[in-house]
């Protein structure tokens, strides 16, 4: 069970947290005028990433609010948490910070 | 040398001591008609495949790691076809009826067991769902009936059928073709049989990347063991598939996640089939060497390690031992993990990729055990004939575009 | 009872304290502190189980969790518990235990014909036969190897124990209580953290508790070991020690699994304890000194009943006060067996010989050995033994000669030296180094908060245990934020050091291809065996290990892996660590499902969620429904009813009368805030912004996909405050969906987002007789239907309640839903249903409600749709706000397969035979008898028999069904084909003259 850090409760346990999947994937502003290939992308397509993944949760059993989330998947390591709407964080950056 | 047992008692007078390699060990050679990237069940069938069936001899599959070492050693092999869809019960049928004489083709005793699948109904929901199923298979041939509780508890008497259980069971539908089979003998068979046509399959050769032309058509593999030329490439990398294609640039409507399984310490036979409960997520088995063999849904997010958090597995027990009351005093051997990559529809893509020379297979989530023989047959057809098979026709990276989904999760199937 | 295998001095035994016990039916006597098997090795006894291929006899190997063999079933009916190690089970006055694996006896077992088949019966042979004919695999073969596999029985009876969990934090876990165990925790307590120590063992000390001869800071260590826990206790509460308790898994961020055994070992456990409980424990800093494990030696004939390891003979000797046997021969690769020899030479063990494998045994254990008589040969290894139920002799041969010498002996002892116990260490995934000079594989870089202490990490000498126990457990205090203290230095007499090992298989004159040199005991794995599988291909050692099944018994490879590594890499020609390691996985030892599933069992399994009225119905004769979490009344049968007799009076008294229906189940969400109808806009397909204070509307709710996710009825409370209703199972969805739009996309919306759903109670009073049962409780409200027509709502008060009063229905009556506080749920559901008892109105359930409502076409979401669903399919064009320039879901609608016209559509069928049902589910084809393989137009959603229509009905979906109208179409069934005939879905009231009245 992961112990994650909620960027406004602390350190909580994973039982209170919903996965909420890739982050940073902006609904299109005008979905109208998006291409059905650009709409599925937004859908459907994900990175995947085997290493960093930034991606939200909502601690759901908590204060209810989604963020974001830096995570290792190989590791599950988790490198940093941040309120939604934050920008994405540099990853190099993070890697450095957690080698030290 | 034939499998046989005429051979096994031959080979006993001189202690065995002849039986050759079941698969060689080649070095890899400068190119090949075709590479198929990964060597699990579905990789080393589509290399069968396509030498026995379309006359490719010239081909290589590239293991990372040793063949079968991925899903296909790791999961809980539950064998069935009754999917709600058309599109995929012609293939998971497709796959049960290569099932049924996989061992003679492959003269490798695959020990395919249809020993029936049960999956329990414990709602109103779930009985309008099942029927469903029931009779939408019934229509393409395939079976499934459907059982009252008290059949239910006489097909599998340690069944908890009980009214004052939180969930209690309304009846079940039954799938007497489905059951299991020996995991790692289906990825061996496979191995040997190809290696035997002249199927290169290299272990410990992990792919890097993929190179291409000026036009974007594949030309080859950067690998761990050098460059290998190629202008036809199939993926079947499972949980790694992203990482795989983002070498091409192609970005897969995926994702994977741990999946668990567990089993009990080798116990007397208690369990005649498959029983398995998406209501309260658990399904069971028992295998020949008398292990329970035990699993359930993924857990929650995304991760390559092939590790799992211990309450999805403390949950998975409980809703067993309420199933079966009398499994709670054994006990828990082993509890492993596996990655399973995951579509949104929960359907697998069989699929040419808008990069020419390269096709995917993948997206078979907790199920793809059961297609292995299926999907490698199709897979290996898409392959040679640069088209897929009508079988696996609709099973395309364009239906997340068009919307012409498979959905077997939206339609309350058990995604097992 | 032979006392004469007792030792006179030595032991932890209580000897003031006898018990007897079964054993195959058998009395014996033990004493209390006895495991199961060292009282059977008092008691003479050493054939204790059945290997698992072969039906091999076998004796006990090991006196700890690692035993392979001495497999048993303890307990009698519903308590009987198969599997457990002899070793570990405790011993109780009155403890009934059978051996396994066996028919008809233990000492005679018809299985043991696989031994003589065993040249057939080598690694894998199972997939090289047994495959003509096809079916004769599940119909012949298959049962015939199952019922010979398997170890014991499971009861067939529900377990009546109960089981426990708690969480538990602490500063620093130390895992294993031996002398680095117990100076971890003592240093950690020291510095002021708090501890958890744990240890599988019923006592605390591991190796110490079977030490004789050390002394630590002067004092004996059985001496220390009292002080050490007595000095620990005194710093309760911040020190928890668990004795019985295993660390079975290290899970990520130090999460660590437990599970003590609580009442296994008693013989009248208090009632109210828990058998097993389990601990879940997140530590800031993890100590691991889990020991090693002794090796076996790989020899021929190295598994008769008799044969065991050094150390855990002189354990049987110093710990258990047995002697295990009355001559022994001891081979070894390792100086610690020597000291084996001398404890169990004083325990009066005769000591015919050590063998030494290797060509110079000149440590001080050796020496000390030859200086107390025993005849030790270097150079010697030991080649094979004799004896069927236990083993005579022992066969030693000199390394490079033919000759072999048969030693007459009742007790081999053996030992291969020592394998660092790594598991914990390697699943808390840190990296694993080889040490070449040793052969064994150590911690290498730590991935988590831990670190490795004593023989777990290699290292070989009490002293270093110490040493780093101390160490490691101030460090991992210190990290934790404990730094009082410091490591004061530990002095240690009396012991003499150790060293050696040997990996692989012993040299010997025989044929390597016909002897039986067994790996791993419980699996009948041979060196052969492993050999052979790496001729055949096997070359990674997780092929080995899944070709052979070395490794995978119930030990999990604790004795055998590192033999079985070194056997294969010595036949690929490839370093050990280039063959690989198989991954160690939790748990490591087996834990009980009962530990795992704990409390969640009956009702406990998943919370129950009742409504007000629950009690009111279940007097009146409900019978429920689970959706969800909820208990929903399903219908209310009244004597001599059927469910289907039940649901027409029902139906009928609601349509001829009226009905109370309790709706709380309903998912409610406020949507509160000045931007709340743009923010409806934008989640639902409806348009919002034109709707007046006090008016309701139908809102659909599709996912980003287009499909349809939700559904409900939507109230305006005030300009900013809607009240929207949904369905029962999708409450939590729907709440997420909004918040995650809100959060997420729609950030600048100031609106909040509110469950509501258990704090109203929602009464449904449907039928023509519904506004005159309301209107007497009704206060402030003008409830006529000009005042208040349908879909419309008012605030006022019912039985003097604050009330939300809906009118609105989902019968196709005149009907009101009255919201009222949780509370007072049931009080007005009673005056109302007093009212209704004027107009001989019923209460009705979930079927009902289901029937009526498709009657009038209405769908339920997840029974007419199944997540593929649109809009357009269900006919509900007219719920999409047409001028809205963006809902979820949208831009969705527009993709190609979505606008076909061939999609499945909403639809009415009626049964040409008007009596005949439909099954819900049912398929539906253009011909009556399609041929196998046929494409279904749709299939049947809801099917009933209608009392209004006094005929069945159905809803389906149909491809391009709207334009089927009037068609017959076939609903295939295995007694033969139905014709139907495609209908409006609505088959009540279609101009809705009732909902207005």
């Amino acid at each position: 069970m992961l112990l994650i850090p909620c960027p406004h409760c602390g350190n909580r346990p994973e039982l209170e947290f919903r996965y909420a999947g890739e982050a940073h994937i902006a609904r299109p502003a005008d979905p109208s005028s998006t291409s059905d290939q650009d709409w599925a992308e937004y859908l459907y397509f994900r990175s995947n990433p085997k290493g960093l993944h930034i991606e939200r949760w909502r601690h759901v059993s908590g204060c209810a609010r989604f963020f974001n989330c830096v995570r290792d998947t190989v590791s599950d390591k988790i490198l940093k948490t941040y309120p939604a709407g934050q920008p994405k964080p540099d990853l190099e950056a993070l890697v450095k910070e957690a080698g030290q | 040398m034939r499998f046989s047992f005429l051979n096994l008692a031959k080979q006993a007078l001189s202690a065995h001591r002849h039986w050759p390699e079941q698969w060689r060990f080649p070095e890899p050679k400068a190119e090949y008609d075709a590479i198929i990237i990964g060597a699990g069940g579905h990789g080393l069938g589509t290399a069968y495949y396509l030498a026995k069936e379309h006359g490719l001899r010239n081909i290589a599959v590239l293991e990372k790691g040793w063949l079968g070492g991925g899903n296909t050693g790791r999961n809980t092999t539950i064998i069935r076809s009754n999917y709600l869809w058309e599109e995929s019960q012609g293939l998971y049928e497709h796959s049960v009826k290569l099932w049924e004489n996989l061992s003679e083709e492959l003269n490798y005793n695959v020990m395919y067991s249809p020993r029936g699948v049960m999956m329990l109904a414990h709602t109103v929901h779930d009985i309008q769902v099942f029927k469903r199923h029931v009779h939408a298979n019934r229509l393409q041939g395939i079976d499934n009936e459907w059982l009252t509780a008290e059949q239910a508890k006489e097909f599998c008497p340690i069944l908890n059928i009980s009214p004052n259980m939180r969930y209690p069971i309304l009846g079940a539908a039954l799938q007497r073709r489905g059951g299991t089979a020996r995991h790692d003998a289906v990825a061996w068979g496979y191995a040997r049989a190809a290696s035997a046509m002249g199927v290169d399959i290299i272990q410990n050769c992990e792919v890097k990347g993929i190179r291409r032309d000026a036009n974007g058509a594949v030309t080859g593999v950067e690998t761990t063991k050098g460059f290998i030329g190629t202008k036809k490439i199939g993926v079947v990398a499972a949980g790694h598939t992203s990482v795989i294609m983002s070498m091409a640039d192609v970005r897969m409507p995926l994702e994977s996640y741990p999946l668990q399984a567990l089993v009990s310490e080798p116990i007397k036979p208690i369990m005649p089939c498959v029983v398995m409960s998406n209501t309260i997520h658990a399904y069971m088995s028992q295998s020949d060497k008398g292990e329970l063999v035990i699993g359930a849904g993924t857990d929650a997010y995304t991760s390559y390690s092939q590790t799992g958090g211990l309450h999805i597995t403390t949950h998975t027990l409980d809703a067993i031992c309420e199933l079966f009351p009398n499994v709670r005093r054994l006990r828990m051997l082993r509890n492993w993990g596996g990655i399973v990559d995951v579509t949104p529809d929960r359907s697998p893509i069989l699929s040419k990729t808008p990069v020419k020379g390269l096709y995917v297979n993948c997206g078979w989530g907790t199920g793809g055990f059961k297609a292995t023989p299926g999907s490698a047959n199709v897979f290996a057809h898409t392959i040679a004939k640069d088209e897929p098979h009508p079988i696996n026709a609709a099973f395309t990276i364009d239906r997340f575009k068009t919307g012409r989904l498979i959905d077997e999760a939206a339609a309350a199937a058990v995604a097992h | 009872m032979s006392m004469s295998l007792r030792t006179t001095k030595t032991g932890r035994i209580d000897r003031t304290r006898p018990l007897s016990f079964r054993f195959d039916g058998e009395l014996y006597r033990g004493f209390h502190g006895d495991t199961l098997a060292s009282a059977l090795l008092a008691n003479g006894v050493h054939l204790m189980g059945r290997s698992f291929k072969y039906h091999r006899p076998r004796g006990v190997v090991t006196a700890g969790s690692d035993e392979p063999n001495a497999l048993v079933s303890v307990g009698v009916d519903a308590k009987h518990t198969p599997n457990l190690r002899a070793t570990q089970v405790e011993l109780y006055d009155g403890l009934v235990a059978q051996s396994q694996n066996r028919w008809p006896s233990l000492s005679f077992d018809v299985g043991a014909i696989n031994n003589l088949l065993s040249p057939l019966f080598v690694a894998g042979f199972y997939y090289k036969t047994f495959m003509w004919p096809n079916v004769a695999w599940k119909k012949l073969y298959e049962p015939i190897i199952r019922r010979a596999a398997g170890l014991g029985t499971a009861s067939s009876e529900p377990d009546p124990d109960h089981y426990s969990t708690r969480y538990a934090h602490c500063d620093v876990m130390v895992i294993g209580s031996g002398p680095a165990g117990l100076a971890a925790a003592l240093s950690a307590a020291r510095a002021g953290a708090r501890v958890i120590l744990c240890d599988e063992q019923a006592e605390l000390g591991g190796s110490l508790l079977s030490e004789l001869h050390a002394s630590i800071d002067g004092k004996p260590a059985s001496q220390w070991i009292v002080d050490t826990i007595a000095e620990l206790r005194g710093f309760s509460p911040t020190v928890t020690m668990l004795p019985r308790t295993q660390a079975f898994g290290y899970f990520a961020q130090n999460f660590v699994g437990l599970v003590e055994r609580v009442t296994d070992h008693l013989a009248k456990p208090d009632p109210k304890l828990p058998r097993d409980r389990l601990w879940q424990v997140r530590a800031k800093e993890v100590v691991i000194a889990t020991g090693a494990h002794e090796r076996p030696l790989v020899f021929p004939d190295n598994d008769r009943p008799g044969i065991m390891l050094a150390d855990a003979a002189r354990i049987f000797a110093n710990r258990y006060g047995v002697r295990p046997g009355g001559r022994a021969v001891i081979a070894t690769a390792h100086d610690s067996a020597y000291q084996a020899a001398l404890d169990l030479k004083a325990a009066g063990v005769a000591i015919a010989m050590v063998t030494d494998v290797r060509k110079e045994a000149n440590g001080p254990l050796p020496m000390a050995a030859r200086a107390a008589g025993i005849r030790v040969e270097t150079g010697t290894a030991i080649t094979g033994s004799t004896g069927r139920l236990r083993v005579n002799a022992a066969l030693v041969s000199k390394l490079g000669t033919d000759g072999e010498e048969a030693v007459p002996c009742d007790l081999i002892l053996m030992c291969g030296g020592w394998t660092p116990s790594v598991h914990l260490f390697s699943q808390s995934r840190g990296k694993l180094v080889f040490d070449e000079a040793r052969q064994v594989f150590i911690p290498g870089t730590s991935a988590q908060a831990e670190r490795s202490a004593g023989a777990c990490k290699g290292s070989e000498t009490l002293l270093a245990a110490l040493e780093e126990g101390f160490a490691a457990g101030h460090d991992a205090a210190a990290k934790a934020g404990f730094s009082k203290g410091n490591v004061k230095p530990v002095k240690v007499g009396g012991v003499i050091e150790a060293h050696g090992g040997f990996l692989g298989a012993v040299p010997h004159p025989h044929d390597a291809g016909r002897v039986k040199a067994f790996v791993d005991f419980q699996n009948d794995v041979t060196a052969k065996d492993i050999k052979l599988a790496t001729r055949e291909g096997m070359r990674s050692i997780e092929h080995v290990k899944r070709y052979t099944t070395t490794g995978m018994a119930t030990d999990q490879g604790k004795l055998s892996n590192m033999n079985a590594l070194a056997i294969a890499a010595e036949a690929l020609g490839k370093p050990i660590p280039a063959v690989g390691l198989t991954t160690f996985r939790q748990p490591y030892t087996p834990i009980s499902f009962g530990a795992m599933a704990n409390h969640s069992r009956g009702d406990l399994f998943d919370p129950v969620r009742k409504t007000a009225t629950h009690a009111w119905a279940q007097s009146h004769g409900a019978i429920f429904e689970d959706v969800g979490l909820w208990k929903r009344a399903w219908y209310f049968p009244k004597a001599g009813e059927d469910m289907h007799a039940a649901v027409l009076r029902e139906c009928k008294t609601v349509r001829d009368s009226a009905g109370l229906f309790d709706a709380s189940t309903l998912g409610k969400i406020e949507v509160v805030g000045p931007d709340a109808a743009e923010f409806m806009n934008l989640l639902y397909t409806n348009p919002w912004s034109k709707l007046e204070v006090g008016r309701c509307r139908y809102g659909l709710m599709l996912n980003e996909a287009g499909f349809v996710m939700d559904d409900g009825v939507v109230g305006r409370i005030a300009e900013d405050r809607f009240h929207v209703t949904t369905t029962t199972g999708g409450a939590p969805r729907v709440l997420n969906h909004m918040e995650d739009y809100l959060q997420t996309e729609f950030p600048n919306l100031k609106v909040a987002l509110t469950s509501t759903t258990e704090q109203y109670a929602v009464v449904a009073v449907q039928g023509p007789n519904a506004r005159k049962i309301i209107a007497p409780l009704i206060e402030g409200i003008d409830i006529s239907n000009e005042a208040m027509p349908h879909m419309s709502l008012r605030l006022g008060k019912i039985c003097g309640v604050q009330t939300r009063l809906f009118r609105m229905s989902f019968t196709g009556e005149l009907g009101f839903e009255v919201n009222v506080p949780a509370d007072y749920g049931q009080a007005v559901w009673e005056a109302i249903w007093a009212e209704a008892q004027k107009y001989e109105a019923c209460a009705y359930g979930t079927e009902t409600m289901h029937v009526l409502r498709a009657e009038k076409g209405y769908i339920i979401v997840g029974q007419e749709t199944d997540g593929t669903v649109t809009p357009n399919d269900l006919g509900l064009d007219w719920a999409i706000g047409k001028t809205k320039a963006d809902f979820v879901g949208k831009r969705s609608l527009i993709r190609p397969d979505l606008v076909k016209a061939d999609r499945k559509q909403l639809v009415g069928l009626l049964t040409v035979e008007p009596q005949k049902m439909l099954e819900e589910g049912a398929q539906i084809t253009l011909v009556g008898n399609p041929p196998a393989g046929t494409s279904a137009l749709g299939h049947v959603t809801s099917s009933y028999q209608s009392a209004g229509l006094g005929r069945s009905f159905a809803l389906a979906i149909v491809s391009a069904g709207r334009s089927r109208m009037g068609e017959t179409l076939y609903v295939p069934m295995p007694d033969g084909p139905i014709a139907v005939t495609v209908t409006d879905p609505v088959f009540y009231d279609k101009e809705g003259a009732k909902l207005h009245v």
